[in-house]
Formats: structure tokens, sequence, C-alpha cells
């Protein structure tokens, strides 16, 4: 899937021309570097390295700095690779921008969702509780309930849903439609919500 | 926020007349019926604005035959033809959600300019 990382900058409202009321979140999509272009006789498989934004030198550790020198490019704040691209049209150093997508198109953003914590099953795994709150009972409302059998097999097993830490994973929310494109400021405003905080780094694929 | 504020500011409407919660106000709204477009009012009290930029919205009140009716606008939708003040409002807060548990005269607002 050729695409593109991006900078997720927040949400809004805009408006169709019949007033309808489109939510979008706004994305500054690139402009990406090519860091690298992989090839199928080097490295067995087709692919384009890209990075984006800038980070500080004291962030970048010995070996990444000794890699982004031989390149002759400044470290980016994250790199990615990305597939399907047509690699022969492009070379290290070349800058890839919003004009990859079209407005209308459907396209698939993933990144990081916010990290939620330790939570109950209820809310992590979508439970409905045990029982009620009324006849006697007090603590049962948000419980797993049962989490097997007992002497046989005695013991639970693997994969049960239980309580724990949720979030912080890499998520994809695909069908996300472009509304609108401003080239001239990187930003591109795909309608829906996107995995992650306000200036977490997302990747947007065709 | 501030990017979004920044790319959106130039959307953001400024055409209507400074109006605030408490007022009494008649919203132009564009009707579409079959093929045709027409402009119906909706007057009544202004009892809540809220949110900002492009997402920002006021809620207009008023009593339909006997029935309490609402209507929320957003600022900014071309649905929204225009704004007229009729009268402006003395009220000391600026959500006026207690006007819908009241009734008949008790739910009326001072006029500002009278004295």
């Amino acid at each position: 899937m050729p695409g593109l990382l991006a900078k997720k900058l927040g949400m809004t409202n805009i408006f169709t021309e019949d007033g309808q009321i489109v939510p979008v979140t706004i994305l500054e999509a690139g402009p990406c570097k090519v860091y690298a272009v992989k090839t199928k006789e080097k490295d067995g498989y087709e692919s384009l390295q890209l990075g984006f934004g800038e980070r500080k030198e004291k962030n970048v550790n010995k070996p990444q700095k000794s890699y982004f020198e031989k390149i002759g490019l400044k470290a980016p704040k994250l790199l990615k690779e990305f597939r399907n691209f047509d690699i022969s049209l492009y070379k290290v150093g070349d800058e890839i921008n919003t004009s990859l997508f079209t407005v209308g198109e459907k396209v698939k953003v993933s990144g990081r969702n916010k990290g939620k914590g330790f939570q109950g099953v209820v809310r992590r795994h979508g439970f409905g509780g045990v029982g009620s709150s009324t006849h006697g009972q007090s603590d049962r409302e948000r419980a797993p309930g049962s989490i097997g059998a007992s002497s046989y097999p005695s013991r639970v097993f693997p994969g049960q849903r239980m309580a724990g830490r949720m979030g912080f994973e890499n998520t994809t929310i695909r069908n996300l439609k472009i509304v609108k494109i401003i080239p001239e400021k990187n930003i591109i405003m795909v309608k829906g919500a996107v995995p992650g905080s306000i200036n977490s780094i997302v990747a947007i694929n065709k | 926020m501030d990017k979004v504020r920044e790319l959106t500011e130039e959307l953001v409407r400024n055409d209507f007349p400074a109006f605030k919660a408490g007022d009494h106000i008649r919203v132009h709204v564009k009707v579409v019926e079959g093929d045709k477009e027409r402009i119906q009012p909706f007057e009544g009290d202004v009892i809540n604005i809220r949110g900002t930029g492009l997402s920002k919205t006021f809620t207009v009140r008023k009593i339909s035959s006997g029935v309490g009716v609402e209507r929320i606008f957003p600022f900014n939708s071309p649905k929204v033809a225009k704004v007229e003040v009729l009268r402006e409002g003395k009220v000391r807060r600026a959500k006026l959600f207690y006007l819908r548990n009241l009734s008949g005269k008790a739910a009326r607002i001072k006029n500002k300019n009278v004295k």
C-alpha cells in the first residue's frame, strides 16, 4: 500500500454544501522523505522507507546517526516502510507529499491508540457483568464471572479474557474517506476518528 | 488545538449580529422542498451558545401552540441564511436551561433596554 506518515492535529467539523456536518480529523501529512529504496534483488522485497518529522540530534543514538549520515538526510521522528509503491519512480532523498491522495478516496489510518491503563473486563472486553445491583448483592455488577471448570481441567485456559492493561496497541481504522486536501499546507482531512492522541504520528495507507 | 484553529479560522462565518443568551432572535433557515428552496423563519429565545470555531452552535427555544420547541443551529451551517436580533434580554446566566421547567408568565425574559 502506498502511503504517507502524518501527524494528528485534532478534530473539528466541516460542512458540506447542503448543510451536512462532517466530523473530520485533521492530519498533517508529510512531506515524507525517501530514506531507502528496498529492491527485490537486494532485499528480497520491494518497499520505500519513508521518514517524517525531525528529531533533535541529542536523541539520535550512534548507530542511527551513522545510518542517516550515510544517506545524507536528517534524523526523522519516525521511519516506516511502505510497500506497493512503484519503486522505479523514486530515489533516496525524494519528497512525497499529499499529491499521492485524491479527495473522496478511502484510506486506512494506523497508529498507536491511547493507553487506557488497567481496565476491568466490562470496559476491556465488553463483558456484561454478572449480577444485579439489588437482591442482596453488593459487588457483582462488573465481575468477570466464572473463568473455567473445576477439577477438570484444574487450570485456566490460555487466552481467557481477564482484566489488564488496555490500549496503546497498534490499531488500523479502514475506509476513512478523504474529505479535503490542502496541498500547500500538507493537510489531509479524513472523515471520522483516527487512533492516537493529538501530535501522535499515524500512517495513512491507500 | 492551535493548529486546528489556525486552519479553520478563515472558514468561520462572522456575518452574524452579536447576540447573547436571553436575546429574542429570528433565524432564517433555508428549507429545500422538492427542488425549490425557500426561507423559513424560526423565532425564539437564545438559551445556549456553546463551542468554538466551526463547531460553535446556538440553541433557540420557542413555545409553539403550548409546546416548547428547541432547535440547535451551528453558526457555520450554510442552511442558516440570516439572524435578526429582535429584543435583547436581561438575564444573569449564560445557559438558560431553567426556562424548560417554567411556563407561562414565569418563563418570560425581561427586555434589557426597557427601564
